[in-house]
């Protein structure tokens, strides 16, 4: 089977977020960048699984710039075969990654296209969709088990308190949640080959933005901790009755 | 024309469809239009849609489970055909795998997770939570064709009528390539992304046999219980319980932290409830940072001592 798993670089869950450039911009400045995790843990780690088991190849690929082959060489030091990046400047919306993405994955007539089931940065859930629209395959999201048999696969996917069991044929569109698979450390040895596998990076076809930024700001400011004498919980109930007005 | 698509699991409308319609009603107001409200497949009483502001309410009969591509298939047909220029939806697992779609096929710009109503005055700039509750991004959307996903529990359903006729959709439902093969629900709870009560706790109740008092605290109030990610890793609670960044994200009204030390994966999930209420014995948690009100002591003897109180302030109220 021919995987293909789309992987974005997003902030460590750790950064302190700040803006640029009267606030139109998010500050890069001395962020630490991993690979989303649910693209990571999951997404490619179910592809690599895959292949392992009916044989196959796993690519990635991803949207931006230069900056990003640190993230896209993890990918390949955990086992994906080889990589494509589509060169891209930083900040293009949803829509813009979405059509690069469809357009390569058009060209690799791939049966699986994996994406995380959103990015911890944008928490946006879009691109998966989009995708998997531009391309006219089925879409199924919050996938939290999948099993292949021929070219049928059984899905369990994340419903409002509770699961749905589903069935599609291959060429289908998935992402992936917490379950799918188990997060894998790259060893050495996948480090190693990782520098010698390819990376092969492919100029972006024109697309009209939809979408831009218009600024960005901070949350407002929690006010501080009103602590509570551990013996009078009736002054709790109280508060957050007339207080907080939310029992 | 503002057209709202309201997810109907198991033909039954939600909360989240109700707070959809009043976003479309008021948005429809601001830009001088009206609402037309979309179900699709089997839902009962789909008029009361009109309650919340839907001038009219169309029905697509024939696709009675969710696929993603025949529901946006007709969601874009039903736009055009009223000629709708604003598409909202509930930011719920339905919405989610829907409004990337709809924006593709009606060549629109979309944002998810939307919390304000749109401001025309320079565009149309509309506000969503990003990093997991750390910022704001206010998106200012270009296209004459916008698609919005709604952040639950943002826009309160309002009453504003009452209900109307439910029509025929009256366009063609593709078949659909997903089969449904089946779908379980838990039963008698509010599902945690809806929930406006949460009680949660973690690896502090030292063991799966101690919930008790948890339970005994989310039935008082009429909460939803969630746990914390370590607990749902060893089995002590179901893995559908677990709020976090791998886990449910939720916005409750009040969310109250039991024996959770509030790990910033943990904050993620959790930090746009409204009011947060930490209980835990180790005064230095940083959970108490980002609480409103914190009680440091055992829960073993705090918990309790709440529930009496609860007890006493239902009877009296």
């Amino acid at each position: 089977m021919k995987l293909l798993v789309c992987v974005s670089k997003t902030p460590d869950t750790t950064t302190k977020i700040s803006f640029a450039n009267n606030d139109t911009e998010f500050n890069t400045q001395g962020v630490q960048y991993i690979m989303n995790p649910y693209d990571e843990w999951y997404a490619l780690v179910r592809a690599l699984e895959l292949k392992e088991a009916t044989g196959g190849t796993v690519t990635t690929i991803n949207v931006g710039s230069a900056a990003n082959d640190t993230v896209i060489r993890k990918g390949l030091a955990i086992g994906a075969d080889d990589a494509i990046r589509v060169d891209a400047p930083e900040n293009c919306s949803t829509y813009y990654v979405a059509r690069q993405i469809a357009e390569q994955a058009k060209a690799g007539a791939y049966d699986i296209v994996f994406f995380g089931k959103e990015t911890i940065d944008y928490n946006g859930a879009q691109i998966g969709a989009m995708v998997a629209e531009m391309l006219d395959m089925p879409f199924i999201s919050y996938a939290t088990k999948m099993d292949i048999a021929g070219n049928t696969a059984t899905i369990s996917r994340d419903i409002e308190g509770g699961q749905e069991i589903v069935e599609v044929d291959t060429p289908f569109a998935i992402s992936a949640a917490k379950g799918l698979a188990e997060q894998r450390i790259p060893n050495m040895r996948g480090i190693m080959m990782a520098k010698r596998k390819p990376l092969n990076v492919i100029p972006p076809v024109d697309v009209s933005e939809k979408v831009s930024v218009a600024s960005y700001a901070l949350p407002p400011e929690k006010k501080d901790c009103h602590y509570i004498d551990a013996e009078d919980m009736d002054k709790l109930v109280e508060l957050l009755h007339s207080e907080a007005k939310v029992i | 024309m503002v057209l709202v698509y309201t997810s109907s699991p198991e033909g039954q409308l939600k909360k989240s469809a109700f707070e959809a319609v009043t976003y479309g009603y008021k948005a429809a107001q601001a830009l001088g239009t009206e609402v037309v409200a979309l179900t699709i497949g089997n839902v009962d009483n789909a008029g009361v849609l009109g309650q919340y502001g839907a001038g009219k309410v169309l029905n697509a009969a024939g696709a009675e489970s969710f696929d993603s591509g025949v529901h946006a298939a007709v969601i874009a047909k039903v736009a055009e055909q009223i000629g709708a220029s604003v598409v909202v939806m509930p930011d719920d697992s339905t919405g989610k795998s829907l409004l990337g779609r709809v924006a593709v096929r009606l060549d629109a710009g979309a944002v998810s997770g939307v919390k304000t109503l749109p401001d025309t005055s320079a565009g149309f700039v509309v506000k969503k939570n990003v990093f997991s509750g750390k910022a704001i991004v206010d998106y200012n959307i270009n296209s004459d064709k916008k698609v919005l996903s709604i952040a639950g529990n943002t826009f309160p359903p309002e009453v504003v009528g009452g209900d109307v006729a439910v029509d025929a959709a009256g366009v063609d439902v593709p078949a659909s390539r997903v089969r449904v093969k089946e779908v379980s629900t838990v039963k008698g709870t509010v599902p945690l992304p809806e929930a406006e009560l949460v009680v949660s706790a973690g690896r502090g109740m030292k063991d799966p046999g101690n919930w008790g008092i948890i339970d005994e605290l989310a039935g008082h109030l009429g909460a939803t219980t969630a746990c914390s990610r370590p607990v749902a890793d060893v089995g002590w609670r179901p893995h559908h319980e677990h709020v976090g960044q791998t886990g449910v994200a939720i916005r409750p009204n009040l969310y109250i932290a039991i024996g959770i030390s509030g790990a910033i994966q943990h904050l993620a999930g959790v930090n746009q409830s409204k009011t947060i209420v930490v209980i835990n014995k180790d005064p230095e948690a940083p959970f108490f940072k980002a609480a409103d009100y914190g009680i440091v002591g055992d829960l073993f003897e705090v918990v309790p001592r709440l529930n009496e109180a609860i007890k006493k302030f239902k009877a009296a109220n």
